[in-house]
């Protein structure tokens, strides 16, 4: 009966959504007056789950999926979850779990809410509260199936300490044939990716060109931040087209996000409403992005950012 | 190779939200529709494999009558076949179903639909036609080519892409990149008169048990107006973003 949680790893290391799902699913589990079980597929430590509330975790070991597979991973947590008897499975919105989750459901024939963005508002009937409409509005929804699939927000949760100690047991699921083979992996491994980060600066066609986009370099590795960019500064080949977010591109749920150069058109703000705090740099004060954001500086990119990594740099030198 | 294209009909991302019944409804008055634009990127690499490779191409949509001039656009655009299962979409699982009953019963190589819809914004209807139908899955879909019944395609990843190879049949989550927004095409007169001849056919549901259901909307909180910083006072910002926002 126990609630299970997938909890995601990278070369080996849990990421930390895996704690953020954990957090959720021990409060999902504190509702149905249930224990946490976790699954992990090649991760190393696992004991840290227990600090956020999980009792016990199967831990999978398998050379078969060393690179992700969605069809792979899901057969991997649906024995999982038939074994535990489980009723709820959380996972992430990584771009992993929300591929895996939908052929999860059809193989435990769950109903599945994506986009979750808090604890369930009632057990009987499961029902759980999701952003929809590109964040412009919030539905309530029911879960009506014997098994329920919640796919919890990036960052709409947190991270919820608890004390308290997970044993791990070996899990060995039969994997059938994978279907996908992953030929090469094109990936920045020095950089924080865009679904990872806590904090995103991005920058818009205000920037003018390319060969100004040091100083966003600059300011994202002060912050530790993810770099992004609107639509056009993409499509004119100035940034890699990963970066861009938005409607078309990718979705941006982090703790802060700052606009350089961004005028604010309702498409780029589709992709990055939930993100919790807006900062906002622009010359023009009727910029739109000006009445979707937290902060605001009403100036010249070229003098604010630098003069910003430098206040920035001794305000972490003080920390 | 037969494609079956999933057309989602949904609301411009320039619309008002709002809601009617108590918030139990999206308020469809004055909104206007149109193809899902991931469905859009979809639907334009559909017509490269049918103008190269002889592909025949059929779209698809689960929803009411009002649906039908989406359905016409795509058929504009050079669809060869529409099809429309009668009945709301109330639910991506039901859609699903719906969905994967029509690519057994018209045997089709290849699905493509859109990684996500912006209305309901579910993310699941094409991996679950792929669980239904036992095809292979490629989600956030930027580049497909298929030679025979080999496919190799590339996907975006957390922090990068990767290469990927398959096998027909298969269904696709597809995005911006599968095509550019320069390939797109907007329908011409004579494409618009040849849609008006095309069969668009009306199906009856299969099974309309619903695994999950939309209780209420609610629009989030007006939000506060921005506080603004001058550019002489920056470490004001600094303050401010850690002190009060907490972010720093
Ligand atoms: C179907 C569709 C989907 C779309 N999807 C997306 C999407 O996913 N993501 C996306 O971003 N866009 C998307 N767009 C495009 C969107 O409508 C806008 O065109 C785009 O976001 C504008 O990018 P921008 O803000 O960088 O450029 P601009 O609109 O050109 O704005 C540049 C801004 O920089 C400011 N500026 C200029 N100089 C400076 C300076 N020195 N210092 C500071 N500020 C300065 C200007 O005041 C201006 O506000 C989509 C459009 C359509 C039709
Ligand atoms: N009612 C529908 N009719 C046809 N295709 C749909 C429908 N709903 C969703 N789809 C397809 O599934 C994709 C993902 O939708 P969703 O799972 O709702 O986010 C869309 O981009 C469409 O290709």
């Amino acid at each position: 009966m126990s609630v299970l949680v997938y909890t995601e790893s990278e070369q080996g290391k849990l990421k930390k959504v895996a704690f953020e799902v954990a957090s959720y699913a021990k409060a999902v589990a504190d509702q149905l007056g249930t224990t946490v079980t976790a699954i992990t597929i090649n991760a190393n430590d696992t004991s840290t789950l227990g600090n956020y509330g999980v009792d016990k975790v199967l831990t999978v070991s398998n050379s078969e999926l060393e690179t992700f597979n969605a069809k792979g991973y899901a057969e991997a947590i649906q024995q999982a979850a038939e074994k535990e008897g489980s009723k709820v499975v959380v996972l992430s919105s990584s771009a992993n779990s929300k591929y895996l989750a939908p052929l999860l459901a059809i193989f435990l024939n769950a109903g599945y809410a994506s986009n979750v963005i808090a604890a369930p508002s009632s057990s009987t009937p499961f029902t759980v509260k999701r952003s929809a409409f590109t964040n412009k509005a919030f539905e309530e929804m029911a879960i009506n199936t014997d098994v329920k699939i919640v796919g919890v927000s990036n960052n709409a949760f947190g991270l919820v300490e608890t004390s308290g100690s997970a044993t791990a047991e070996a899990f060995s699921p039969s994997i059938t044939d994978l279907g996908i083979k992953v030929e090469s992996v094109d990936k920045a491994s020095d950089k924080v990716s865009i679904a990872d980060a806590e904090i995103v600066v991005s920058g818009g066609r205000g920037l003018k060109g390319p060969e100004n986009w040091g100083m966003i370099e600059e300011l994202a590795n002060v912050l530790g931040a993810a770099t992004a960019c609107s639509k056009p500064v993409s499509d004119l080949g100035w940034r890699p087209h990963g970066e861009h977010v938005g409607q078309t591109g990718k979705p941006v749920a982090s703790n802060l996000y700052i606009a350089i150069g961004i005028s604010g058109a309702i498409q780029h703000l589709a992709g990055i409403n939930a993100s919790k705090v807006k900062v906002v740099i622009n010359t023009d004060p009727e910029a739109p992005f000006f009445k979707a954001a937290d902060y605001g500086v009403v100036g010249d990119a070229f003098q604010v950012v630098p003069e910003l990594i430098e206040k920035l740099k001794a305000f972490k030198a003080q920390q | 190779m037969k494609i079956l294209v999933c057309i989602s009909h949904v609301p411009d991302t320039t619309s008002k939200i709002n809601f009617t019944d108590g918030d139990t409804k999206f308020d469809t008055n004055g909104v206007q529709f149109v193809i899902n634009p991931n469905d859009e990127f979809g639907l334009t690499r559909a017509m490269w494999f049918k103008e190269k490779q002889g592909a025949n191409v059929t779209v698809v949509n689960v929803g009411g009558a009002e649906t039908e001039p989406t359905l016409r656009k795509a058929l504009a655009i050079g669809a060869d076949a529409a099809i429309r299962v009668n009945t709301p979409a109330t639910d991506g699982f039901s859609v699903a179903k719906q969905l994967a009953n029509v690519v057994k019963e018209g045997g089709y190589d290849l699905v493509i639909a859109g990684r996500e819809s912006i209305d309901y914004n579910g993310g699941m209807v094409p991996g679950m036609i792929a669980g239904l139908t036992n095809a292979n899955f490629i989600n956030n879909c930027i580049k497909l080519d298929i030679e025979g019944s080999s496919v190799t395609a590339v996907r975006e990843i957390d922090g990068g892409k990767e290469t990927v190879s398959t096998s027909l049949p298969l269904v696709i989550g597809g995005q911006k990149g599968i095509v550019e927004e320069s390939d797109l095409r907007i329908p011409n007169m004579r494409g618009i008169m040849m849609a008006r001849q095309k069969p668009l056919t009306v199906v009856d549901p299969v099974d309309t048990n619903t695994e999950t259901a939309s209780v209420k909307f609610e629009k989030p909180a007006p939000k506060g107006a921005v506080k603004l910083v001058s550019p002489d006072n920056l470490d004001e910002l600094i303050r401010l973003l850690h002190n009060e926002a907490k972010v720093i």
